[in-house]
């Protein structure tokens, strides 16, 4: 098992099943997009209460969740980097970050779009949504973090110690600010505000939430490909690769 | 070195830390300087009405400790890494986190105390009141430690990079919003003549958790190689 | 085309409904071709480069 893992860990051995994997999942992708679309623009019936609105549900919740997914997975990396030292943590982290801000940033902005004809304004400084905000932060400050470290080894333990820290302190960011909400507003506006729903509206749902992580994983197959290529670009095997 | 207890080290690096800041004590100035200005824009800004004012106190200072804690923070390190006083603490055979921590009790005692002690003179002047101000007192006294340990990751974390005091603000602030949130709520909730232990038990937990794991965080930012 | 249009007027939220998905897929669709496009791009380089030196 170990040594199992060793071996595809390998930048060279990863690039190759990446390789044979991104068709398959690019295929998925859009037969789940297409299924998902479908189903939750045309075959689902309307909300009773929210109307034709609550069709943003089909991609705001995937964003949300895949930004919250993606920040859990850059930990696991970064643990899994500082500890073994294997660089395709480094190389995954490297990768899905800025993905992982640009579904914080939908998941914020696709939310606008709801709440504007829902609660009649683009903004509420409600828990989740103020979580979010500040996971946007956080993205962005590792991002940034990287940005401007030179070298290479530094940048990815840096960036690793900083994930470790927003995991353990994104929990208690969360509660202080569910806390705040609660002492503030009296009633709390929820998001899935469709507490019935309808096995009709539930599967396109699940399609879409299926079919970002597989879009996501797609990309960071892709990404993490490109980024191998550049930072092995002098050994022997990308040389042989790329002559024939 | 070896035969060192824990215990002397860490007076001893007390001791450095608290020297080194008497000899520059101007330095220690500037943060103070930039607390004051800061809470006195905000009448300026946006009104000298007592009764708005009152309201708002609580969040103008502890905006400002937040802002003023990380300018302070800003040389924490710095002048080790300098003079090469950082590389003997990390080659040393004492444990790194205890070290760090000996530093920051040092920093909290010369920038930390006396932001403390001038925001009780400054809440009189954003016209608070007694209770309130002794809740905002306790506030800080557990708020500014947790301020330095959390802060001291980022500042590891960014020593070594130029233009670095810019990238640990935003690097360390979203992580301050939990300290920010409780505090100002405790003395809100003081000013109605609420109780507030919930909210200082809170920050009291968040301190004893920080205390053993952000020391060792910031050893190991300090260790990166750059 | 009354459906079309019923579909597309989105029972009055069309403003709303088609910018969030705009967004998503706009957003979606040029993160992938920039990813495709970096790796062309940087494959095509590497290549170059390894033509001009020798073996």
């Amino acid at each position: 098992m170990w040594l199992w893992i060793n071996k595809f860990a390998a930048p060279k051995n990863f690039y190759q099943i990446a390789g044979t994997i991104i068709p398959w999942t690019s295929i998925l992708c859009a037969l789940l997009f297409l299924y998902g679309l479908i189903g939750g623009l045309i075959l689902a019936p309307p909300d009773y209460q929210q109307g034709d609105a609550f069709r943003i549900i089909y991609v705001h919740v995937p964003s949300a969740l895949l930004s919250m997914l993606i920040y859990i997975s850059l930990a696991i990396a970064a643990v899994i980097n500082l500890v073994w030292r294997i660089k395709l943590a480094d190389i995954i982290i490297a990768v899905s970050a800025p993905l992982g801000a640009a579904f914080t940033f939908l998941a914020l902005s696709t939310g606008a779009f709801w709440g504007k004809p829902m609660w009649g304004t683009w903004w509420v400084w409600d828990a989740r949504l103020t979580s979010e905000l500040i996971l946007l932060f956080i993205y962005l400050g590792v991002i940034a973090l990287r940005a401007a470290i030179p070298l290479q080894e530094s940048a990815a333990r840096a960036s690793a110690i900083l994930l470790i820290v927003g995991i353990v302190n994104i929990p208690i960011i969360h509660y202080s600010v569910a806390w705040w909400n609660t002492l503030h507003q009296g009633e709390t506006l929820t998001l899935t505000g469709a507490s019935l729903i309808a096995p009709a509206m539930l599967h396109p749902l699940w399609a879409m939430i299926l079919a970002f992580i597989c879009y996501a994983k797609t990309i960071i197959l892709i990404r993490a490909r490109t980024e191998i290529l550049r930072r092995e670009k002098q050994s022997q095997w990308i040389q042989a690769f790329l002559r024939n | 070195m070896d035969h060192l207890s824990y215990h002397r080290s860490f007076w001893l690096i007390l001791r450095y830390e608290l020297l080194i800041a008497c000899r520059h004590y101007t330095e220690l100035l500037n943060p103070l300087l930039f607390f004051a200005i800061i809470l006195t824009l905000f009448p300026l800004a946006i009104t000298p009405a007592p009764e708005i004012l009152q309201h708002i106190a609580p969040g103008i200072i502890w905006i400002a400790i937040l802002l003023s804690t990380l300018l302070a923070l800003d040389k924490l390190f710095r002048e080790d890494l300098q003079s090469g006083a950082l590389d003997q603490l990390l080659i040393s055979s004492q444990p790194l986190p205890l070290l760090i921590l000996a530093k920051l009790l040092g920093h909290w005692i010369t920038s930390s105390l006396p932001l403390i002690l001038l925001s009780a003179l400054l809440a009189g002047f954003l016209q608070m009141a007694y209770p309130a101000i002794k809740v905002l007192m306790e506030t800080l006294c557990l708020g500014t430690p947790l301020l330095l340990l959390i802060g001291a990751i980022g500042r590891a974390l960014t020593l070594r990079l130029r233009n670095s005091a810019l990238l640990m603000f935003l690097i360390v602030l979203p992580f301050y919003i939990p300290v920010l949130i409780f505090s100002t709520s405790a003395v809100m909730a003081a000013e109605q003549g609420l109780s507030v232990s919930g909210q200082l038990a809170w920050q009291a937990v968040m301190l004893i958790l920080a205390l053993p794991l952000a020391p060792w965080a910031t050893a190991a930012a300090l260790r990166i190689e750059i | 085309m009354i459906s079309l249009r019923h579909f597309l007027a989105m029972g009055g939220y069309s403003f709303y409904v088609w910018s969030a998905y705009g967004i998503t897929f706009a957003i979606l669709s040029y993160y992938a071709f920039a990813s495709i496009r970096n790796y062309k791009r940087l494959q095509r380089r590497l290549k170059k480069l390894l033509a001009q030196q020798p073996q």
